[in-house]
């Protein structure tokens, strides 16, 4: 449950943990650092256009390292990228999210097996919080993705570590197929 | 060419190219493949490669003053590599010639022609980054794409990929 879905009373206060509202403010004010590697930028230059309007979601590119939060891997990664990725990802202050979006990033993609230039997956140099599935993923997905990176954000307390957080996020997931199930019959009925 | 055999008017004009710089050079170009997707001569004596696109670009008849493109290619079979060069002359004649010039698949080298059209400065290099052939006077001789520090050249025939890169795996 979000911070604002809790009641307020009539007069304008509203109790809550310090915990809530830190997570609240850094949720809400996720800043991606402004770099892409491929055809997945395209698509993520897309969401933040107008059409999808990343903003309303406080998200809006940085082209500073230190000034983000967030590292959308937006393509392939090649092996002399690999590199500066990890220098990138180095300068980005603490807490930090890597969103991997797309297939190249996620596991070499299309150059899986003879992409002798191509980092098998982003994860081998830098962790991974969201994978992002698609060739490319739509704005839809890539807006789930992000979606995701705030859920996790909210399952962050002091004190409960970053392998604890996505654990805690990882058993509240529910099952898409339910959802999809919901929606295909809804569409036909 | 064989006699009597109808030929379109590009492979007619790419053949009297043809002429014209066989009777400069004489033996060190192979005889002419008038086929109908890419008329080509191959450069047998390479060491003269250089001077004989000079005078394909400089010639008052030739005129082939666009290097289109420049590829390289293994012969794995006959332990060769080598390069294919599509050259044109733009805005002047409908010639059209692809130039292939050869040499041993290690260690090999041929002569640069970055000096003669720009166009191969670069194409050379990515010819030597993907098939390890040396051009020789290429101003600057070095890889393109890959890593300086890259194992092996990667669209040889034969190639395997290396086990990691600065501490990094490189196989799936």
């Amino acid at each position: 449950m979000g911070l604002l879905d809790a009641a307020i009373t009539k007069h304008n206060v509203l109790v809550t943990s310090v915990d809530n509202v830190l997570n609240w403010a850094r949720l809400s004010s996720l800043w991606p650092m402004g770099f892409g590697l491929a055809c997945c930028a395209i698509e993520m230059m897309a969401t933040n256009a107008s059409n999808y309007d990343l903003e309303r979601f406080g998200i809006f590119p940085r082209s500073s390292p230190r000034q983000s939060d967030l590292m959308i891997v937006a393509g392939t990664v090649t092996m002399k990228m690999a590199e500066r990725v990890i220098r990138l990802y180095e300068q980005m202050p603490e807490p930090r999210y890597v969103l991997s979006m797309g297939s190249c990033s996620n596991c070499g993609g299309p150059y899986w097996e003879h992409g002798y230039h191509v980092l098998k997956g982003v994860d081998r140099v830098i962790p991974v919080d969201v994978y992002v599935p698609g060739c490319p993923p739509r704005p839809e997905s890539l807006i789930g993705g992000l979606m995701k990176i705030q859920e996790l954000i909210r399952m962050e307390q002091i004190g409960v570590s970053r392998a604890d957080a996505l654990k805690k996020l990882a058993e509240k997931s529910i099952d898409p197929q339910f959802v999809i199930d919901r929606e295909r019959k809804a569409t036909t009925a | 060419m064989e006699e009597g055999k109808v030929i379109s008017q590009s492979v007619a004009e790419s053949a009297a190219a043809y002429a014209i710089i066989h009777a400069q050079f004489g033996d060190a170009l192979s005889a002419f493949d008038g086929n109908e997707t890419m008329p080509f001569f191959e450069v047998l004596n390479t060491a003269l490669w250089p001077e004989i696109a000079l005078y394909m670009r400089d010639h008052p008849k030739l005129r082939f003053t666009y290097m289109a493109c420049l590829s390289g290619v293994d012969y794995q079979a006959e332990e060769k590599v080598g390069i294919v060069c599509n050259i044109e002359s733009l805005g002047q004649f409908n010639h059209k010639l692809a130039v292939k010039v050869k040499c041993a698949r290690q260690g090999g080298s041929i002569p640069s022609v970055a000096c003669v059209w720009h166009t191969a400065n670069w194409h050379e290099r990515e010819a030597y980054d993907m098939f390890g052939m040396l051009f020789t006077g290429h101003p600057d001789m070095k890889r393109i794409l890959c890593p300086d520090d890259w194992e092996g050249y990667p669209l040889l025939k034969d190639y395997k990929v290396q086990e990691s890169y600065h501490g990094i795996k490189v196989p799936y």
